[in-house]
């Protein structure tokens, strides 16, 4: 593949991703008019009620007091600029906040991808090689189960065997502040730190990924390819290593790009079980705060991410899957 | 060839399904004779452990928890229930308008349907309830809002390949107008994918509904699995049952209406049924 191709595939791409940014932009926007109360209302009243003058002199600084499109038209420059707001809640530019809570939010997803991936792979693979023996049962069964198991339950349960009962793993916090790790040290208590909540949010997509990777493997092990290497004398070791697998992972690595945005949901709720400093413990924060312009900043970067992950699996994509014509 | 009924019945984990979802019916419609009094009245000590006078223990306020798990049911099962209803309804009506058409309408249509599947949906709808404010209604929007695009896709794709068959073609010669060849030709035609995606979603808008109600999103006054969790959180240290057994009715009911679905599924589909 010559590196031009690829270079203007990746371009093409990243215009198709502007309409569903600008979406999310308007979507953002029309949620700001439905919350209850404006800014200047919720200034005055914190300040303890204010007369109606001040309350319009507020409106007009933050121009409110221009028609819609005129607002959206502001809106839309302001983001252009990546500026995402002000939190008077946390006194701080929403951008800040959520760029400080970017890296715990990045490490939580990122432990949880290589698990659930890794894991949900084998899993698949070995029922797949076991086939309708009590081994397959038992994974598929398993599979179903933590299939239907609400995350925040599975949290909640490892909070209660692992920390509670066993006291192996703490129950919440991503390092223990006050013990002044660094290095190494540091290392291992984030590591420590980060088991449970990466379990909690692993267990479902792993039983997922499992469940896809079996089906695929039985599926690809009947097609034609398979008869034309056999015939051509091919172990079935390594019909199984170097075809069927290869051929195999490839639903299960769109399935894992589709998931992201549920990655992201998840994470809103294990970060608030485990007090995880990233970008879902900010929402659940913003959440009873009524700071929805934090809210709203966190949805749009969060689906910036999105964004931004299914282009490299579409990349990664055009690597493992060369019947995939770019040009 | 064995007919549906046959070899969706004759399949052991359909029944289990089906066992729970009927047992989980009668609870939840006979939930005012099984548990009379009030969920949310204080009926004993608090935090009695399970095995006593009331057979799941009480909570940190002395609630009855099976009178809760019992009147958890219904509001559970009805907002789940309802959710579904709704984004079957538009995600049909979208995939219908859009497969039918065909041409610019659907290039907007799916689109849009497409834009509503990258957003991350249970951010949305964490979003949307915080903002509309907290209420069964807005629960049932908020979910539907967030589910109905694979409906959408789904029958989009059955359309597709349905409207260039004879009968549809022998109904517009007919003089048969759009929406009764849709209504009447085209949609009975993709009903078994419809109805599997479908309930499949109602445990998809389970779990999504006990999230919410988990984080302090739920209805309010309104008792439900996912608040009984959200409130015993606290106290899991002294009484883990608080936790632990509206957690596993959460899990048995999404893991029934799954194993029913996917039956409805190999019955439906029997030649992807080794799959």
């Amino acid at each position: 593949m010559k590196s031009g191709s690829l270079g203007s595939y990746i371009a093409r791409r990243l215009l198709q991703t502007i309409p569903v940014i600008l979406g999310v932009v308007i979507v953002n926007f029309l949620l700001l008019q439905l919350a209850p109360g404006d800014l200047a209302t919720v200034l005055a009243g914190e300040a303890g009620g204010a007369p109606k003058e001040y309350i319009d002199q507020l409106r007009a600084r933050f121009g409110h007091d221009q028609p819609v499109y005129v607002q959206l038209f502001n809106y839309m420059k302001n983001l252009l600029f990546l500026d995402l707001g002000y939190s008077f809640r946390q006194s701080a530019p929403v951008l800040e906040l959520l760029l400080k809570r970017l890296g715990p939010t990045l490490l939580l997803m990122g432990s949880t991808l290589v698990v659930s991936l890794g894991l949900g792979i084998l899993m698949g693979l070995l029922a797949a090689l076991w086939v309708r023996t009590w081994k397959d049962h038992v994974i598929s069964v398993v599979a179903i189960i933590v299939y239907a198991t609400p995350l925040f339950w599975v949290g909640l349960m490892l909070v209660l065997v692992f920390s509670i009962w066993l006291d192996w793993f703490p129950t919440s916090g991503m390092e223990d502040v006050v013990a002044f790790h660094e290095g190494w040290a540091r290392f291992v208590d984030i590591a420590h730190h980060l088991v449970l909540p990466t379990l909690t949010l692993s267990l479902f997509y792993l039983a997922l990924y499992a469940r896809l990777m079996r089906a695929s493997m039985l599926e690809q092990r009947g097609l034609d390819y398979v008869i034309t290497a056999r015939a051509k004398g091919q172990t079935e070791r390594k019909i199984t290593t170097r075809h069927v697998f290869r051929n195999a992972l490839l639903p299960v690595v769109t399935m894992a790009g589709v998931q992201t945005g549920g990655l992201l949901g998840g994470s809103v709720v294990v970060e608030a079980i485990f007090a995880w400093p990233g970008l879902g413990q900010l929402a659940y924060q913003s959440l009873f705060a009524r700071d929805y312009n934090l809210l709203l900043g966190i949805f749009f970067m969060s689906a910036v991410l999105v964004v931004i992950v299914n282009l490299i699996v579409d990349v990664i994509y055009v690597f493992l899957d060369p019947r995939i014509r770019i040009g | 060839m064995k007919t549906f009924w046959s070899r969706f019945l004759g399949n052991p984990r359909v029944y289990l399904g089906l066992l729970w979802l009927g047992l989980l019916l009668v609870v939840a419609i006979a939930a005012n004779v099984l548990a009379p009094t009030d969920p949310f009245a204080i009926v004993g000590k608090p935090m009695a452990a399970p095995g006593g006078e009331f057979w799941l223990g009480t909570d940190s306020l002395g609630r009855n928890v099976l009178a809760g798990l019992i009147h958890g049911s219904r509001a559970t099962i009805l907002i789940a229930v309802l959710a579904t209803l709704f984004a079957v309804a538009f995600g049909t009506f979208m995939g219908a308008v859009a497969g039918y058409y065909g041409g610019l309408i659907d290039d907007v249509l799916m689109r849009f349907t497409e834009f509503f599947q990258t957003i991350p949906s249970f951010l949305f709808a964490i979003v949307l309830i915080a903002i509309l404010s907290p209420s069964a209604l807005n629960l049932v929007v908020a979910i539907a809002t967030v589910s109905w695009p694979p409906i959408a896709r789904v029958v989009r794709g059955e359309v597709l390949t349905v409207k260039s068959r004879e009968f549809v073609q022998a109904a517009v010669v007919a003089g048969q107008g759009d929406a009764a060849i849709l209504l009447k030709q085209v949609l009975p035609n993709t009903l078994s994918p419809l109805i599997v995606t479908g309930s499949l979603l109602i445990a998809t808008a389970i779990l999504a509904e006990s999230a919410l109600s988990f984080l302090g999103l739920g209805a309010p006054n309104v008792m439900s699995w996912g608040f009984m969790i959200g409130a015993g959180r606290s106290f899991m240290r002294e009484a883990w049952w608080l936790v632990t057994v509206p957690g596993i009715a959460i899990l048995l009911t999404v893991l029934a209406i799954n194993l029913v679905g996917e039956g409805l599924n190999d019955a439906l589909n029997p030649r992807l049924a080794d799959l």
